[in-house]
């Protein structure tokens, strides 16, 4: 191994490096995120591809670097999506972003997420896990008979993937 | 526990809060039946292991469940079959009450149909003896009933009165060997003696070989013997042979059919006509009148006592009569002289008439069979 891996694979989990961010952005940002997500395909729908809670839940996931508390988050904006959204029911979009905040918080414990490249490559895999467990929910609870376009998420996850990294710089800001 | 939850803190809470939205998402969510999905999850998971429980408590408490039942079924066949034999008992109780009633009726329409006096009785024993044919009935002399009073049913005579005690009477039935009645046979009016056997069967003895008796024809009292009334019925000829002297006549008593309990014992006795017998063909044959002269003819004959088959005693007897006539002398009153029977009663005069007793009537012969053509008699 060397440095830079060394740098990448922490042995220890580095509790003591989790941010703290002010009450107001907790609620705030993920708010924003749901907003825009909700409202602003409707007129851009260019931005449709965007699943910005998703970056906002892994983004304050890898940052607290605690399972639970990753959990919750995601749980929190994943219910909240759904209580907007109109097309399928309560704890779909909840189940899937608690995955997605615990599994996050989890390799936050493992791997240095302040890394540009990290961060790139989880929110390309995140978001793909995210759309993927949506379709097998919505195929084994909902009994949709809906097809997973792996190319199109493919590409949808590059692009989300693109957006977070400058996503997480700006949120980087609110920390206290 | 503690120390487990502490351990895997992270992951309990996972699977804690993927859980409950689980259960959020069942509740709203419906399958393509309209039920929801937490229902159908509920039932999904509850069932299997419902079923489960099922057959471990089938196969242990249902074992011991059943055993029970079983005992319980044992002991349910055990009471069901004393009530089923109980049940049997009282119908059988029943239907003997029935028949009493039904013989009480039939003795009743007897009583009133039969010229003859009757006391209804009850049999209430039989006899010791072991070849004896005799019974006690609850009648005695305390209800009129004396020594040799006949013993009948609706359906034929029964015995005569052997002894009759203050409250009870032991009567002799026909089938008793020492039994002896006096009977006549419907069709062929042949007269004989109805003799017991023992059995349950008579010889009616006492008929001539050359007398003509079928078999099926129906004996009646005749009579003769005073004690029981004429024309009551007695029992059908069933074996008719010709014996050594006389036939061999066994006639099965009608009224031991049916077994005896009620009786009627004739305390007077009135003839009856014995019924004329059916034809053979069992039904009413038109039969021409005979022609006029024929007709006046027959009934000259019919009027006039004298026949050339008369016997040497009927001629002889006439002429005694014409003696008698002749003389003017009336047989069987004192002080008249006696007849002389040497003289020629057609060569000597007619006294002048005077008032004196008609001749005693001649003796009518028995009446003719119907005209009909009797059926083969059946030797057996």
């Amino acid at each position: 191994m060397n440095e830079y891996s060394d740098h990448l694979l922490t042995e220890v989990p580095r509790k003591g490096r989790a941010f703290r961010f002010r009450p107001a952005a907790i609620f705030l940002v993920p708010l924003a995120a749901i907003l825009f997500q909700v409202y602003l395909p409707r007129f851009f729908q260019y931005l449709g591809y965007l699943e910005l809670p998703l970056l906002v839940t892994v983004y304050f996931a890898l940052k607290h670097r605690q399972p639970i508390s990753g959990l919750l988050f995601g749980a929190a904006i994943g219910l909240c999506q759904d209580s907007l959204s109109y097309q399928h029911p309560l704890g779909m979009f909840g189940i899937v972003k608690t995955l997605v905040g615990y599994f996050a918080a989890s390799v936050s414990q493992r791997f240095d997420v302040d890394n540009p490249f990290i961060q790139f490559v989880l929110g390309f895999f995140f978001f793909f896990f995210h759309q993927f467990f949506y379709w097998v929910l919505s195929r084994a609870l909902l009994g949709q008979d809906i097809d997973f376009n792996m190319q199109q998420t493919f590409i949808f996850g590059l692009l989300n993937a693109v957006v977070a990294v400058p996503l997480f710089l700006l949120l980087d800001k609110m920390k206290e | 526990m503690e120390s487990f939850l502490n351990r895997y803190r992270n992951l309990s809470v996972l699977l804690l809060v993927i859980g409950a939205q689980l259960l959020l998402l069942a509740y709203q969510v419906k399958n393509n039946q309209d039920v929801r999905l937490v229902r159908v999850w509920a039932i999904t998971a509850v069932t299997p292991l419902a079923n489960v429980l099922e057959v471990v408590r089938r196969n242990t408490i249902g074992v011991i469940e059943d055993y029970f039942v079983l005992i319980r079924v044992r002991e349910e066949n055990k009471r069901m079959a004393q009530e089923m034999g109980r049940l049997k008992l009282e119908n059988q109780f029943l239907k003997t009450e029935l028949q009493t009633a039904d013989r009480a009726q039939a003795l009743r329409a007897f009583q009133s149909r039969t010229p003859s006096r009757t006391i209804a009785a009850r049999i209430i024993g039989n006899g010791t003896g072991t070849n004896s044919k005799d019974v006690l009935i609850d009648r005695g002399t305390t209800s009129g009933l004396i020594r040799g009073m006949a013993v009948v049913t609706p359906d034929g005579i029964v015995g005569k009165v052997l002894a009759a005690y203050p409250t009870a009477s032991q009567v002799l039935l026909i089938t008793d060997p020492t039994f002896a009645a006096g009977v006549i046979s419907e069709k062929n009016r042949v007269h004989g003696t109805l003799k017991g056997l023992g059995q349950n069967k008579c010889l009616v003895d006492f008929v001539q070989n050359e007398e003509k008796v079928d078999v099926g024809e129906m004996f009646y009292t005749s009579g003769e013997d005073r004690i029981f009334p004429k024309g009551m019925p007695v029992g059908v000829a069933t074996v008719v042979r010709d014996g050594k002297t006389f036939k061999e006549i066994y006639v099965v008593p009608a009224s031991m059919q049916n077994g005896l309990e009620e009786l009627l014992v004739v305390v007077e006795g009135k003839h009856q006509e014995i019924p004329t017998s059916q034809t053979a063909a069992g039904g009413d044959v038109y039969i021409l009148p005979p022609p006029a002269g024929q007709q006046a003819a027959g009934q000259q004959a019919t009027a006039q006592p004298e026949s050339p088959l008369n016997t040497d005693a009927d001629r002889l007897l006439k002429k005694y009569e014409k003696i008698g006539a002749a003389e003017g002398i009336t047989y069987g009153v004192r002080g008249t002289k006696a007849p002389n029977f040497n003289i020629n009663p057609d060569q000597v005069a007619k006294p002048a008439p005077k008032p004196v007793q008609p001749p005693p009537k001649p003796v009518q012969p028995p009446p003719t069979p119907a005209p009909t053509e009797p059926p083969p008699s059946q030797h057996q």
